[in-house]
């Protein structure tokens, strides 16, 4: 029997409270009917004897006292899954917006999930390949890995996340699908996915899910949660391989700190909430395998960090819960490089096991290592160079400068629509690397510089 | 049981009204499910519970059920080679149950009640026994055996003892008449809340050292047993990595790893790789003596506090037996951000970024529990506590690391730059300090080399020289010093490549023995010392450059397999010959 309560006691923001509430539950999902006929949902997040906080994910405008009639669902935030969400565009909370009807659901589930019992976890060791050279030699992406992009506002991410979708194939060419989550883009840049996935020819094994920058923020907190529902179903239930792309993360965390804000409660640093971390992690940690079920989650978050700092909350949170991160380069993206991906903060750390003889190649680990310390060695050479001239390096950093810029503009920069091999971007390396004489090669063995080493002998 | 209601739910955090028979830290049921919580707040009006797991559907009027006792863990063989969530519920338990994803409100024995043991009993009747002795003696596993001792709180004769032979944890072995006049059935397990420390008869000194193989950690920084250490490091710095060549390689008897507010593919790292890793003193495999504790970042936060409070009583459980233990946490950061996230929920006056004022007595309280002791039955134990710290935005000025820096004697600081080199461990020279030196210099002179120390001082006064010479590189380059200056900077990059850097993927590499690590440092020394000849010459450095010889000794790490350390004696030669060549 569900009960109706006429009132509300009280709307802060997208809050509303009400009193004399009997038997609700935490979290569970209420309905708010105004009398203008339009229905809203919101989400019981705290208790107070009868006393009920209700988060409303349409927003509160046009909310009174006595014109919103509410009533208690009893169940939790769910969503309706099928074989068929498969091509489907969604908003934010699930509901179809693609004109195509209801999704008949299979099944319904809770979109909070629960965690993954780590004995219960496959350590991942399958690489994706992606057919860009940075990424596949320097942070290998791996199946059930979460690696995030760290973006600014205005470089390429888009387009890097575009072609990853494109070009990602898995060795064994098992079932593939992207479930793309929107949280707070702009319009255009919604449409531009859409599109750029229907010219793909992908777009029958993509889910779509759109919070748009001027969609309410509470349904925004709602957004990734759905669609990692919707991605572990497909992945463990129906056994596919899935790659979640959440764009913007900084939009999401934005609104959870809007929303904690209008609770009262007390923020940390910069105001984002405490438990940010913990929230976080409540999405990055369903990425995964599973021993004895098939299928993936793959987890491939881009955040904009704000004014490009990478010690912003946001992204520092990110990367201590994320295996690795892909870090872009604003200077590298004004030098007209693309991918502009800055190689020495980035990372993938569960590449080291999902590398070498009988993944990708025996001499890969060898390579990135070199190629990254020769890399930063470079950086020093560049800082020298701009305080002494580049005139008057020594010959050891006049090679690493051309080095550099090799590296630079034939190994990091490649087309929007080059797919390279794994062979391609290893050999490329050790051609770069034979730019450079033997002797600075000191994260190589001999026996590997004997095989793939073509410069100077001695 | 006592029942009392569900007032109000704020996320982990549920109040109860009116007064109630609840004592401080009881452990409670909350609601129709049972889930476990365990009580933070006496008020007049008022009690508060933190819930150890999710609280979504939980409702205002279900009933909390008292306890009665605190929060504790059970103790006793099966513990080790397992893997714990941070209240002691087994995961591979919960798995049965719950399938891949884990679900609430279930109670289940820490220890499998279902398994025996080979038990000899060590007493007779008449025995007079106090706390902490042991009774009884079994293999808890092929590497470890496990003595069961009396509860530290208990006392009297023992009035009746059954025959060796297999038991499970819960059978009574022996019975004790207490002085006053009970009989106490003695089983394999006990119970321990675990907020409180396990009492000892007295503190050692601290002078003697954990060996790890790790070159920078044993050589420059090293921890002593019963020392406390601490690892902070922005993400990517390798902390984790860390650890983990710490647990696996070194010398602690036990291992008690925890997990806390960290990844899942993690653990399920460690647990797979333990199981295939021997241990090199033993020949076993790792994971025979590790207890995993795994509070993954997404499982619940209050749970996440306690992860590091049961870890810690794991160890000093262990210690008492008089076994060397070593408790790696990963990470302190996320334990202190649970601590602030319940802080917030009740509303409490924030200190520090939000973290509350009890933040640094918390902090002292869980790093005093190190140290090397004399147990209550006389033998001789250490709890090592090897603390990661994850400030936020790789700031070391914020609250969590300074205030362990407060509380730990040795600070192993890592790098991103070094990092980004991809030199790893990328701990850094200059930030990272151990106090423990000094106390262990009779140790090195006696077990290693009488010296040890000196070479060690001169290594550390040659890395302090480069990083001053850097300054004025950074500035004019590297071509207009000095010979001798010169020579500096090449022998600190043989030190930091050659010596430093560590390969965790490199068989022989991955653990170092001690000697290994003093004949290289004496060899790389040596080389400093001749090539100081040629400079006094007027020979430029170069010419000793381009022998080669530099790069033999950056590469020695590699070619000197580790059971063959006398072919360092061959490098010595080498370098002789190298310089003699030069000066004649």
């Amino acid at each position: 029997m569900l009960v109706r309560h006429l009132k509300l006691s009280g709307v802060n923001g997208s809050l509303a409270t009400l009193s004399g509430v009997e038997n609700a539950a935490n979290e569970e999902i209420v309905r708010l009917h105004l009398t203008d006929g339009t229905e809203r949902t919101g989400r019981v997040v705290k208790i107070d004897g009868d006393e009920v906080s209700v988060q409303v994910f349409e927003g509160t405008r046009g909310m009174s006292m006595s014109n919103t009639e509410t009533i208690f669902t009893g169940k939790p935030m769910q969503v309706a899954l099928s074989p068929e969400i498969l091509g489907r565009v969604f908003d934010g909370l699930g509901r179809p917006i693609d004109g195509l009807g209801e999704v008949f659901p299979e099944e319904v589930r809770d979109v909070n999930g629960a965690p993954i019992n780590p004995v219960s976890r496959e350590y991942p060791r399958n690489y994706i390949h992606t057919g860009i050279s940075s990424i596949d030699a320097l942070a290998t992406l791996i199946r059930g890995q979460k690696l995030p992009i760290f973006s600014g506002s205005g470089m390429q991410h888009n387009e890097l996340a575009v072609q990853i979708v494109r070009q990602a194939s898995t060795a064994d060419g098992s079932d593939f699908a992207v479930v793309f989550a929107a949280m707070g883009v702009k319009n255009d840049v919604a449409q531009y996915f859409r599109t750029s996935f229907e010219e793909a020819n992908v777009m029958h094994r993509v889910v779509m899910l759109l919070n748009l920058a001027n969609d309410p923020i509470v349904e925004r907190i709602m957004t990734p949660r759905v669609a990692l529902t919707i991605a572990e179903y497909l992945a463990f239930t129906r056994h596919m391989h899935i790659l979640v792309i959440l764009t913007d993360m900084t939009s999401y965390a934005e609104a959870l700190r809007e929303f904690s804000g209008s609770k009262g409660e007390i923020p940390g640093r910069k105001g984002f909430p405490g438990y940010l971390y913990s929230d976080l992690a409540s999405l990055y940690e369903r990425a995964g395998m599973l021993k004895v079920v098939e299928g993936s989650v793959t987890q491939s978050p881009i955040l904009t960090m704000p004014n490009d700092d990478i010690t912003h909350p946001i992204p520092d949170l990110t990367g201590y819960i994320t295996e690795g991160q892909i870090v872009l380069n604003r200077d590298l993206d004004y030098k007209g490089i693309y991918p502009p991906v800055d190689v020495l903060p980035s990372l993938s750390r569960l590449m080291k096991d999902g590398i070498g003889a009988g993944f990708t190649r025996e001499d890969h680990a060898d390579l990135s290592n070199q190629l990254l310390a020769s890399y930063a060695k470079v950086q020093d050479a560049k800082a020298l160079a701009s305080v002494i001239g580049e005139e008057e390096l020594s010959a050891d950093d006049k090679l690493l400068m051309e080095f550099g810029r090799a590296f630079e503009a034939r190994f990091l920069n490649q087309s929007f629509t080059e797919n390279r091999t794994m062979d391609q971007t290893l050999d490329l390396g050790w051609a770069l690397l034979s730019m450079l004489p033997r002797r600075m090669l000191d994260r190589v063995d001999e026996k590997t510089l004997e095989k793939h080493y073509k410069g100077e002998s001695a | 049981m006592t029942a009392y209601q569900i007032y109000g739910i704020n996320g982990p955090v549920i109040t109860v009204r009116g007064e109630t028979g609840l004592q401080m830290m009881e452990t409670v049921y909350v609601g129709n499910a049972r889930l476990i919580g365990e009580v933070i707040g006496l008020q007049q009006d008022k009690t508060t519970i933190q819930v150890y797991e999710e609280t979504a559907g939980l409702k205002v009027g279900e009933p909390v059920y008292a306890t009665g006792s605190a929060m504790s863990v059970t103790l006793g063989p099966g513990l080790l080679g397992n893997i714990f969530d941070g209240i002691q519920r087994p995961l591979p338990a919960l798995e049965k149950q719950f399938g891949a994803f884990i679900g609430r409100g279930a109670k289940f024995s820490p220890l499998d009640t279902e398994k025996t043991y080979d038990v000899h009993l060590c007493i007779k009747v008449g025995d007079r026994l106090s706390g902490g002795d042991v009774y009884a003696t079994c293999p808890e596993t092929s590497a470890v055996e496990h003595k069961v001792m009396l509860a530290p709180n208990l006392s009297g004769t023992v009035s009746e003892v059954l025959p060796d032979g297999a038991y499970h944890v819960q059978d009574t072995v022996a019975r004790l008449q207490t002085d006053d006049g009970k009989t106490v059935d003695l089983t394999l397990m006990q119970t321990w809340p675990i907020r409180t420390p396990r009492p000892t008869r007295k503190r050692l000194p601290a002078d003697r050292p954990l060996i790890t193989g790790q070159r920078v950690i044993d050589t420059v920084f090293p921890v002593a047993k019963g020392g406390a250490a601490a690892i902070p490091g922005g993400f990517g710095t390798g902390k984790t990595m860390t650890q983990h060549q710490l647990a696996k390689w070194c010398d602690a008897d036990i291992i008690i790893y925890v997990g806390c507010g960290e990844r899942g593919n993690e653990m399920t790292q460690v647990l797979s790789e333990f199981s295939e890793l021997t241990d090199p003193r033993t020949g076993k495999s790792l994971l025979d003596r590790t207890v995993l504790i795994a509070n993954t970042s997404n499982m619940p936060v209050a749970a996440r506090e306690a992860s590091i409070y049961t870890g810690i009583t794991l160890a000093e459980y262990y210690r008492d037996m008089g076994y060397h233990t070593a408790l790696m946490a990963d990470s302190t950061s996320r334990w202190a951000e649970a601590l602030r996230e319940i802080s917030g929920r009740l509303e409490e006056m924030p200190a520090d970024e939000g973290f509350p004022a009890y933040l640094p007595s918390r902090l002292s309280e869980f790093y005093e529990r190190a140290g090397r002791t004399e147990t209550l039955n006389g033998s001789e134990g250490s709890v090592t506590l090897i603390g990661a710290v994850s400030p936020q935005g790789s700031d070391f000025s914020e609250p969590v690391t300074q205030n362990t820096k407060r509380f730990t004697r040795c600070f192993w600081a890592l790098d991103k730059s070094l990092a980004y080199a991809r030199h790893y461990p990328a701990i850094n020279w200059t930030l990272s300090y151990s106090e423990y030196t000094n106390e262990l210099t009779n140790w090195y002179r006696d077990n290693v080399s009488p010296q040890f120390s000196s070479d060690r001082d001169e290594l550390c006064a040659l890395l302090q020289e480069e990083n001053t010479l850097m300054e004025i590189v950074k500035l004019i380059g590297a071509d207009v010093l000095p010979d001798d200056q010169k020579l500096v900077i090449e022998i600190a990059r043989v030190i930091r490549v050659g010596f430093l850097q560590q390969n965790a993927f490199h068989a022989e590499d991955t653990y170092v023995p001690l000697e290994k690590q003093y004949k290289m440092m004496h060899v790389i020394l040596h080389l400093y010392h001749r090539a100081r000849e040629v400079v006094a010459r007027q020979i430029p450095i170069s010419v000793l450059l381009q022998t080669g010889i530099f790069e033999q000794l950056v590469k020695m790490k590699y070619d000197v397999p580790n059971d063959k350390t006398e072919m360092l004696d061959d490098y010595i030669r080498d370098i002789d010959a190298a310089v003699d060549g030069i000066l004649r």
